[in-house]
């Protein structure tokens, strides 16, 4: 604005297509701020409320949902004992979201360059096939998974009818059937990145791989995946998160049984009745995932500096 | 070694094979839309030289290439590497490395990692890949690129890692699939000439695709001429370029001119042919058959504007007269109506060029040559 060689209609004309710039963002920023930032921020302060006693929240300040996290108040003497059903909670999620995430990216990755070494014409065929199960409703999808994995289901049956097994295994309600539902649900948020970066790899760097001295593991090993990695961590990322918070598929295939995160808290805003922990539970979760983000956007920024 | 080609070896070398081809075909698609890339072709590059496969594009040099690389396998037909059949082997176990045409320089790896990638993949020792990277990025004179990123360089220094990478698990055979194409002219040329003394240096075989028969002629020991998936010629680029067996070959290589002919008999080893306007010359023979129709072919440095006392062979119309620096193309129009171009190297003084002036010219002995 210090810029005296412009004219005063020139200064005018810039201001004014600011202004224009500023009110075409208007709606965006409305929106982002409605629908994502104050909801976190209720979220936030209703985690350092006192609960009521019908649900909903008493005005009055305290931690007691945090320290509820990690310990027990004893109803005789006050005093604070650790306790971990919680944190065991959180654990046996991420353990179950890591191991979708593995299974995602096992059953994904071949997937994807199946897809990205078809003829250009075929390759948006597969890609719907992939997109087509967003057609129909997850819970209606979950309910279909529970048919196939109970004890009268396809594979209980099928296994049953070629003679493998006598009596039907139990999968339906176990780990077993949540981890298969986590995978089924995510698997193309796995899919569709890790075949946007396959679909830009230069075939000629795997024949030069070959011509190299390395065997398909070697160059699937130090030639694909280190050139598809963007891809193969955004398509973590994308199972990951939403299946550390997954609700329907351990609430329906868990039998309600074995808890992850998402159905504790759904517990909490439920019949527990205690706003303030679920919202604190929430937040813990939120916590965690930003702090891996981070520890892995720094690596990546350093692994790219030691490259430069 | 004995070669049970008709393309036995003219310069009387007694080098052995170290890649043989027997009738190997190889054919793309199936049923009515098969492509023949390659059609039964035989072919012996020896050790330590430097092989061209030459030809227009689609001619089957690159599917040659990639079938001696084991990119692709053949439809049918044999391949020996140095007395061993490869012909079924996969790429990582044959002794054989590629320069390719894009370089396909791996990006997520530096300058030293690409170099070593072949060594660390045949399980060599980190010391032994140290030294022996740092000896190629000396070789290729890249020392002090060796931690940088591959899209960091210049297209010729991109050129040269792909070299190095190539050449440092020190293969039996270096196969280079038109490396230089993507190259401006000065750069090219520097190239070729660092290519051919590399090649010395080494003694590795070298088996280099192009399509610039200028390239072959400057750098190969010898040359395959290679159209619609046969191989025409073998020939060293002196043989190829004097003594073309095919018209094809003599119109690919160079600058030539081709004239319509009849054969009229044979005398000794020429051949006497009447062309279009009815004038009869000698012609050297080539062995090819000649029966009836054939074409003459000339080179147009091997003939000169006839001066006072010569018998000119040949007569035509001045068109065009095209200065080259060193000498002047004459673009002559025969009474046939087809074109000859000569070079003149002299002096054109004492010389009638003005534009439609009668020119005679002379051709050298053997000279001419008839082709089918």
């Amino acid at each position: 604005m210090t810029d005296t060689s412009l004219t005063l209609a020139e200064q005018e004309s810039r201001r004014r297509r600011r202004q224009t710039r500023r009110a075409l963002l208007a709606p965006a920023l409305i929106i982002i701020l409605a629908i994502s930032i104050m909801p976190l921020g209720i979220t936030a302060l209703y985690s350092f409320l006192t609960p009521g006693t019908y649900g909903g929240v008493i005005w009055e300040f305290t931690p007691d949902a945090y320290v509820q996290f990690l310990f027990e108040r004893d109803i005789f003497d006050g005093t604070l004992q650790f306790n971990d059903s919680y944190l065991t909670i959180y654990m046996r999620s991420i353990g179950l979201a890591f191991g979708a995430t593995i299974g995602a990216l096992l059953i994904g990755f071949p997937t994807a360059y199946f897809i990205a070494t078809k003829p250009r014409e075929q390759r948006n065929f597969w890609l719907f096939l992939i997109t087509l199960p967003f057609w129909t409703n997850l819970l209606i999808r979950t309910y279909a998974m529970l048919l196939i994995l109970r004890d009268e289901g396809l594979i209980n049956l099928s296994l049953m009818g070629v003679g493998v097994i006598e009596r039907p295994l139990s999968i339906l309600y176990t780990d077993t059937a949540v981890f298969i539902g986590l995978i089924y649900t995510y698997l193309p948020f796995m899919v569709l990145p890790l075949y946007a970066s396959l679909e830009k790899l230069d075939f000629r760097l795997v024949e030069a791989g070959y011509d190299l001295y390395a065997n398909r593991f070697r160059v699937l090993r130090h030639i694909i995946a280190p050139i598809a990695k963007p891809g193969i961590i955004a398509g973590c990322i994308l199972v990951f998160i939403p299946g550390l918070g997954a609700y329907i598929t351990p609430a329906l295939l868990g039998g309600g049984k074995k808890l992850m995160i998402g159905n504790m808290i759904a517990i909490q805003f439920g019949s527990s009745r205690n706003w303030p922990f679920g919202s604190a539970a929430a937040l813990i979760l939120m916590a965690l995932v930003v702090i891996a983000l981070l520890i892995y956007a720094r690596s990546v920024s350093k692994g790219a500096r030691a490259h430069g | 070694m004995t070669s049970d080609t008709a393309k036995a070896p003219e310069d009387g070398t007694t080098r052995r094979s170290m890649i043989s081809a027997r009738e190997l075909t190889k054919t793309f698609g199936q049923g009515e839309t098969a492509v023949t890339a390659l059609d039964n072709v035989d072919i012996d590059i020896r050790e330590n030289e430097f092989f061209t496969l030459l030809g227009p594009s689609g001619c089957g040099k690159t599917t040659l290439l990639r079938l001696i690389a084991g990119f692709e396998l053949p439809t049918s037909g044999l391949i020996q590497l140095d007395g061993q059949d490869i012909t079924a082997l996969p790429p990582h176990v044959r002794p054989v490395n590629t320069v390719f045409q894009n370089y396909a320089l791996f990006p997520h790896m530096t300058v030293s990692e690409n170099i070593g990638f072949g060594l660390k993949m045949l399980g060599k020792s980190s010391g032994e890949i140290e030294a022996r990277v740092k000896q190629m990025l000396s070789l290729v004179q890249l020392e002090a690129m060796a931690n940088r990123r591959t899209d960091q360089l210049s297209g010729g220094q991109q050129q040269r890692v792909a070299l190095a990478r190539a050449l440092a698990p020190a293969p039996k055979v270096l196969l280079l699939d038109e490396p230089l194409a993507a190259l401006d002219l000065k750069l090219r040329k520097n190239m070729q000439i660092e290519l051919k003394s590399l090649q010395a240096e080494t003694g590795i075989t070298f088996i280099f695709v192009t399509h610039d028969q200028e390239e072959a002629l400057t750098m190969s020991d010898r040359i395959a001429v290679m159209r619609d998936g046969q191989i025409l010629q073998i020939g060293t680029p002196k043989e190829i370029y004097d003594k073309p067996t095919h018209r094809f070959v003599a119109d690919f290589i160079g600058d030539i001119n081709i004239l319509e002919a009849q054969v009229e008999g044979t005398e000794g080893d020429q051949t006497r042919v009447r062309l279009k306007d009815g004038t009869t010359m000698l012609a050297r023979s080539t062995g090819a058959d000649t029966q009836g129709h054939c074409a003459v072919a000339l080179r147009p440095e091997s003939i000169r504007v006839a001066q006072a006392g010569d018998t000119p062979a040949l007569t035509g119309q001045l068109e065009n007269l095209v200065y080259m620096g060193s000498a002047h193309n004459l673009h002559l129009r025969l009474g046939s109506g087809e074109e000859l171009v000569v070079r003149h190297g002299g002096s054109t003084e004492g010389l009638d060029l003005s534009p439609g002036a009668q020119i005679g010219v002379v051709i050298a002995p053997g000279g001419a040559r008839v082709l089918a």
